[in-house]
């Protein structure tokens, strides 16, 4: 651990959750551009292709009650501007800001600024027709995110406070791929008995892309086909977006802030992320799959629950009287 | 734009004398400006305030819920100070600091200065501030106004006048600081040939003081920023002040005191606090000794601090001298302490609590203005001239209601500065000048100030809870005609 001053309790949960809601802002934008994209290249008779979109959102009620039918207009709506949605990407960019707000001494000014520029966006496009403003709209969103990653990696020393939010950020991501991988997986399996037709191929490209995935996986595995995608996006250690790396890099990082040897643990978060990243490790995609995909991911939903209770209990609330070691 | 239609009205003008020639140290100033067109002007004052609202830079309006925040108004327009002006402003405002801790210690322990008839006991022990609690305490170094904030205006004749002291939580140091950023940043060409003085000493020089007032045992003395939270008004300044010294901002919640000491709340368990910069009222600092209801507090920190457990700036119970009667005394405080005159005069002042004052303010409501003696941020306040018969009369009422509670000056006609107006013309506006004062073992004030501006036309009120604005202020390093031969040569 570095020898900088430890974090006050409320801090580290506003960057985690800060870094969080970026992340999570930044994959809705990418869902919805990629899924545009996605349906200007399947023929009419595919039929609309929005709600699952929705579903991946794990919020399908609330979009029931409040929209009715999954038109373009709704979803986008729904998802990019409601501000009754608390993950929409206008809520999570608020709830991004009203975090990075009550920490503008801990994290960098540039960092402030280009949340709140973010903000400013949001602000702006929210009362304009969805039409005008797709695609441009998810593209300057997703940049905007993409700049905060980079001004806080070079920004901000990489101390506890960047721990805590490459935690929340890996964490997010993990759960936003397999979420998506989940429900795609899910619809397009039917299609598995006609692969080989172009818009299989079209789907299933669409699948990466919802990760920004598809040149890397080409790189990796060249030929589409699901097993590998599921491969790519669950297992690989070197892509971005993929759980195994997301996991390993969350990881890291909670032992960058206990100051405890990766392979040991401090804390019960420690234990659970170490078990979940061993595990990711040894896993075999055929296994997965054979044990059925859908369960795997639910398992690890828990999983993943789990850990962000114990990082709640171990470094969040306020603990009771117990001083520093050592005074 | 051009200055050429400008009318100073009869004010005393920062930038023009009253024939209409500009000041020695404003000439260079307006003919950069002037040799602008006015497309670029306009454009680096929208570049000014998208700048701000990009930086976030905002302030908070209570009971204001749609666009709760909202930028400060700044005019790209600066105040300027002349270097002699300037002397007599710091002579006048370290005199007036000293004799003010002079004062406060003074009625915590043997209250000399009662005892002695020069300020009536009555009106001291009948201060809203005035904290009994506060008894035979010993600050370091005796000093109890850490941070101060006063209020100065200029009347017709060009005459500073001290308006408050305001020596409880001053906040608007860190627009003087972003200020000076955005112009520089903007407008760089306006500081061309000018030797304007830096402000950017300002939060080094505060983490120097507050490190010097920490409890002896304290090695390396850890010191916290205490922040009511991101809702109150002047958050924004007490991010960018924690963030400058490089201090822990921590609202109440974020502390706790144990065994006598005061903790925060760390990811790795409870660290040890020496010096709170608070900028949390008396009355909400710790539920235990002032408002029960209180829960932007910490329960015990009046206490630890009495104890010398942790050092508290500014010190509680300060406030007494805040008090807006008590004011009225200061010129014989510094008197009685200093053993001189004032260097820099209050604003002559009617005492509503003597019945001859009284008759003569109930009488001349009009003319005046009246304040409520504990009110600050322009609440509680009758501008005696804009007012309407019915304000009046309300004021009348609580006045003979509680006259101890009020006073009233003359109105004074507050110099001016020329401001953009409607994107296309200068026109002057009312301004006052809040320079900042850091007492430690020293006493150090920043070359410049916060300069308030009411951007309403002729309006007398510069709060920014009332829609006032602000302008950079430029402190002059050498005599004006400094200034000027740079210019002479650059040409």
């Amino acid at each position: 651990m570095t020898s900088s001053k430890p974090l006050l309790s409320r801090v580290a949960s506003a960057v985690y959750w800060m870094a969080r809601y970026m992340e999570r802002a930044e994959n809705v934008a990418r869902f919805i551009a990629v899924n545009q994209n996605l349906m200007l290249d399947l023929p009419r008779s595919y039929g609309d292709q929005w709600q699952p979109i929705v579903d991946t959102t794990g919020d399908r009620n609330f979009f029931l009650e409040n929209y009715g039918s999954a038109t373009e207009e709704n979803v986008v709506r729904f998802l990019a501007f409601d501000l009754k949605y608390p993950n929409s990407i206008y809520s999570c960019v608020l709830s991004a800001r009203e975090n990075a707000r009550s920490v503008r001494e801990t994290i960098s000014s540039e960092m402030w600024e280009q949340i709140n520029s973010l903000y400013l966006l949001l602000a702006a496009e929210s009362s304009k027709p969805v039409r005008d403003i797709l695609p441009e709209f998810c593209h300057n969103v997703r940049m905007a995110c993409h700049l905060f990653q980079g001004i806080t990696h070079v920004s901000l020393s990489h101390n506890e406070a960047w721990h805590f939010i490459r935690l929340g950020t890996t964490l997010e991501r993990a759960d936003k791929t397999t979420r998506m991988l989940d429900v795609k997986y899910f619809i397009l399996l039917p299609s598995l008995t006609d692969v080989g037709t172009p818009y299989d191929d079209v789907q299933w490209s669409a699948v990466l892309k919802s990760v920004s995935g598809l040149e890397m996986y080409r790189k990796r595995y060249g030929r589409i086909s699901p097993e590998r995608i599921v491969e790519f996006l669950v297992l690989d250690s070197e892509f971005p977006r993929a759980v195994r790396f997301c996991v390993s890099r969350a990881d890291q990082s909670l032992h960058g802030i206990t100051g405890t040897p990766v392979g040991a643990f401090s804390c019960l978060a420690e234990r659970n992320l170490g078990m979940l990243r061993a595990e990711l490790d040894y896993a075999q995609v055929d296994h997965i799959i054979k044990g059925g995909l859908h369960e795997f991911f639910d398992a690890f939903q828990t999983k993943l629950n789990t850990i962000d209770e114990c990082i709640l209990g171990d470094f969040f609330v306020h603990r009771s009287i117990s001083r520093v070691a050592g005074e | 734009m051009r200055f050429r239609s400008y009318d100073t009205e009869g004010f005393y003008d920062e930038m023009f004398e009253a024939d209409g020639r500009s000041r020695a140290g404003a000439q260079l100033l307006l003919e950069t400006v002037e040799a602008l067109s006015d497309g670029h002007l306009l454009r680096y004052k929208h570049a000014a305030e998208r700048l701000l609202l990009q930086m976030g830079i905002t302030f908070n309006v209570y009971g204001d819920s749609a666009g709760t925040e909202r930028i400060f108004p700044f005019d790209l327009i600066p105040r300027i100070v002349p270097a002699h002006e300037w002397d007599v402003i710091e002579r006048g405002l370290k005199q007036r600091v000293h004799a003010l801790n002079a004062f406060i210690d003074d009625i915590y322990h043997d209250q000399r200065i009662l005892k002695e008839g020069i300020i009536p006991s009555e009106v001291v022990l009948s201060a809203a501030s005035y904290r009994k609690q506060c008894h035979g305490l010993n600050p370091p170094w005796r000093v109890w106004c850490h941070i101060t904030g006063t209020d100065l205006v200029r009347d017709r004749d060009g005459q500073y006048y001290v308006l408050e002291d305001n020596l409880r939580v001053p906040s608007g140091v860190s627009y003087v600081l972003e200020n000076r950023e955005v112009m520089k940043r903007i407008f760089p060409a306006v500081f061309e040939g000018l030797s304007v003085r830096p402000v950017t000493e300002y939060p080094s020089r505060l983490l120097e003081m507050l490190e010097s007032i920490a409890p002896m045992q304290a090695e390396g003395p850890r010191v916290v920023l205490l922040t009511p939270g991101i809702y109150n008004s002047a958050y924004f300044e007490h991010s960018f002040l924690a963030q400058q010294m490089g201090v822990q901002l921590v609202e109440g919640r974020d502390l706790v005191v144990d065994d006598g000491d005061v903790f925060m709340r760390t990811t790795k368990g409870l660290e040890r606090v020496d010096v709170i910069y608070r900028r949390i009222d008396d009355d909400f600092l710790d539920p235990k000794e002032f408002r029960e209801d209180s829960l932007l507090g910490v329960p015990g920190l009046v206490a630890a601090y009495r104890a010398g457990r942790v050092a508290l700036a500014n010190a509680p119970g300060n406030g007494v001298a805040d008090d807006k009667v008590i004011y009225a005394y200061v010129p014989d405080m510094i008197r009685f302490y200093e053993g001189a005159d004032p260097i820099l005069p209050n604003v002559p002042t009617y005492l509503c609590w003597r019945d001859s004052d009284r008759k003569y303010v109930l009488e001349n409501l009009e003319k005046l203005v009246v304040k409520a003696a504990n009110e600050s941020g322009g609440y509680g306040m009758l501008v005696g001239p804009h007012s309407t018969k019915q304000q009046q009369e309300e004021f009348a009422a609580k006045i003979t209601a509680n006259p101890r509670n009020f006073i009233a000056q003359r109105t004074l006609a507050l110099s001016r500065v020329p401001t953009i107006v409607d994107d296309d013309h200068f026109e002057g506006r009312h301004v006052d000048l809040r320079p900042y004062v850091l007492c430690g073992k020293d006493i150090y004030v920043v070359p410049g100030g916060l300069t308030r501006v009411a951007m309403t036309k002729g309006s007398l009120v510069v709060n920014s809870s009332q829609g006032g604005g602000s302008k950079d202020t430029w402190v002059l390093s050498g005599p004006p005609q400094a200034a000027f031969q740079s210019q002479q040569q650059s040409q």
